[in-house]
């Protein structure tokens, strides 16, 4: 019941985020400055946890490869398929529904439990799409960018890897990459990652806008806004799996 | 001038506003007290719209506010201006953009313009070289001047104030009610304050309204309330030593 009651809720929700920003001058300066919040100041995290991750992909697809009859490029391929495919899209994103979907929904919060969203509908503004619209759009903006660097770091971690510890040459590292690759799996990851930054800033801002309470609820809503948007993400991600790669 | 109309409003069953009837007069400062959680707060949130009433009418100079579509309650919230509790500035804003914040979403003024509007609106509260401050680094009596200089930035015809002394000494409490009716008086300003501090009903109190468990329970003004025989007003207004002295 409770899940028909937050569907019905976030649908009407939605309905007042997504109509014409009052003022578009404010709403370019409020999405460059969400563009810095959410995206630019992720940049480090997502190109840290890539590289080493596709260090860990490689390094351990490495080990795995007993049989002389499978070449070393084996590697290289694997580390580009695992990244471009999974990880980069999803687990990026999973790690960002974290990161930034608890700022999204406690700065909204706060700002629930502190009266200026209030403050703002005195003073006539519509303020679901003046709080939440900019994110949904600097998400949808910046999060494919964080993925494509995400991919980039990754295979450039294992790559680094393979050198350091004397596994796979560079040669073979590279002529697995380039094997059969299909630029449909590049749209296909950025596809996913459009559809979970929609996920992470939307639902965050559900969660956030209507909290009730103190200090101790906005600590919930930024917990429920990281479970749900992180359970919907790999729901979808089943679903999106199933239509664009079958 | 605004009426509340037979206003009811329930909360899961908990009838919190009782068929409340009352007006608010034009260029006079009319105080709402009463214990806290009368309604009072709940009434002056129905008055500005943040709660739906469940039944009755809110009229702002006969205008049936309770019939207004989203665009037209935007339109007349441009009219408004109000005083939160806690001020309610914008965190991530400097005061200057706090209080050029409203001129910046609904007016084409130039940018020359509204730093006159912001820098008069700031003088008016006696805050003078805070335009770069944060709302963090102010103390709570710069705070709710603050946020009186942003309610007033748009010339409003209306002025609520929920509870705008909570929270401060009775010193800067006396020069938050100082600055309110005057403002009031100086801009012809309908002005709602909800309150149960006893000074500011006997200092700026021009029209009171009592409301005891969700019902209007006696109006009055600042010079009839001392004198009035009501048992629950008696019992809110002389409720403290410094009252009762007052009485006796």
């Amino acid at each position: 019941m409770k899940v028909i009651t937050n569907t019905g809720d976030y649908v009407l929700l939605m309905l007042r985020v997504f109509t014409k920003p009052q003022k578009g001058r404010i709403f370019w300066q409020r999405l460059l400055d969400e563009i810095q919040g959410l995206g630019i100041e992720s940049i480090g995290i997502v190109a840290f946890i890539s590289a080493f991750m596709g260090a860990v992909v490689a390094i351990q697809t490495a080990y795995n490869i007993d049989s002389p009859f499978i070449p070393l490029s084996m590697v290289g391929f694997t580390v580009r398929q695992s990244v471009i495919l999974e990880f980069s899209p999803t687990v990026i994103s999973l790690i960002l529904a974290g990161k930034v979907g608890s700022r999204i929904a406690s700065e909204i919060g706060t700002m629930r439990v502190t009266e200026q969203i209030d403050a703002l509908e005195i003073m006539g503004v519509n303020s679901a799409n003046y709080l939440i619209f900019p994110k949904v759009v600097a998400s949808m903006l910046i999060n494919p960018v964080l993925i494509v660097l995400s991919m980039w770091m990754g295979i450039l971690g294992g790559w680094l890897a393979m050198s350091a510890f004397g596994l796979v040459t560079t040669t073979d590292y590279v002529r697995g990459i380039r094997i059969d690759f299909q630029a449909y799996t590049i749209f296909y990851a950025l596809l996913k990652t459009l559809f979970f930054a929609f996920i992470i800033s939307t639902i965050s801002g559900f969660y956030g806008y209507k909290t009730n309470g103190g200090a101790l609820e906005v600590g919930q809503a930024s917990t429920k806004a990281v479970v749900v948007s992180s359970i919907l993400i790999i729901l979808f991600n089943l679903v999106l799996t199933q239509l664009f790669l079958t | 001038m605004i009426e509340a109309k037979e206003v009811n409003k329930i909360f899961g069953g908990h009838h919190v506003l009782k068929n409340i009837s009352c007006s608010f007069e034009k260029g006079k400062t009319n105080l709402i007290i009463g214990q806290s959680g009368s309604g009072k707060t709940v009434l002056m949130k129905c008055l500005v719209g943040l709660y739906e009433v469940d039944q009755g009418k809110i009229i702002y100079d006969d205008r049936n506010f309770s019939e207004m579509n989203f665009e037209q309650r935007k339109n007349l919230r441009q009219e408004i201006g109000m005083l939160f509790q806690g001020g309610a500035l914008f965190d991530y804003m400097t005061v200057e953009e706090n209080v050029m914040f409203p001129l910046n979403m609904f007016t084409s003024q130039t940018k020359e313009e509204k730093q006159d509007r912001v820098n008069f609106v700031l003088t008016r509260v006696n805050l003078e070289n805070v335009n770069w401050l944060m709302p963090s680094e102010l103390s709570g009596g710069m705070r709710k001047r603050v946020a009186i200089a942003r309610a007033i930035s748009m010339n409003p015809k209306y002025l609520f104030c929920d509870e705008p002394n909570s929270g401060l000494d009775p010193q800067t409490a006396g020069v938050i009610d100082q600055l309110i009716k005057e403002i009031t008086d100086e801009y012809g300003i309908t002005t709602i304050v909800n309150t149960h501090d006893m000074n500011s009903v006997l200092s700026i109190g021009d029209t009171v309204a009592f409301i005891y468990n969700g019902e209007l329970w006696w109006q009055g003004n600042k010079n009839t309330i001392l004198h009035s025989d009501n048992k629950e007003l008696n019992e809110f207004v002389f409720g403290t030593e410094l009252t009762s002295r007052l009485k006796q």
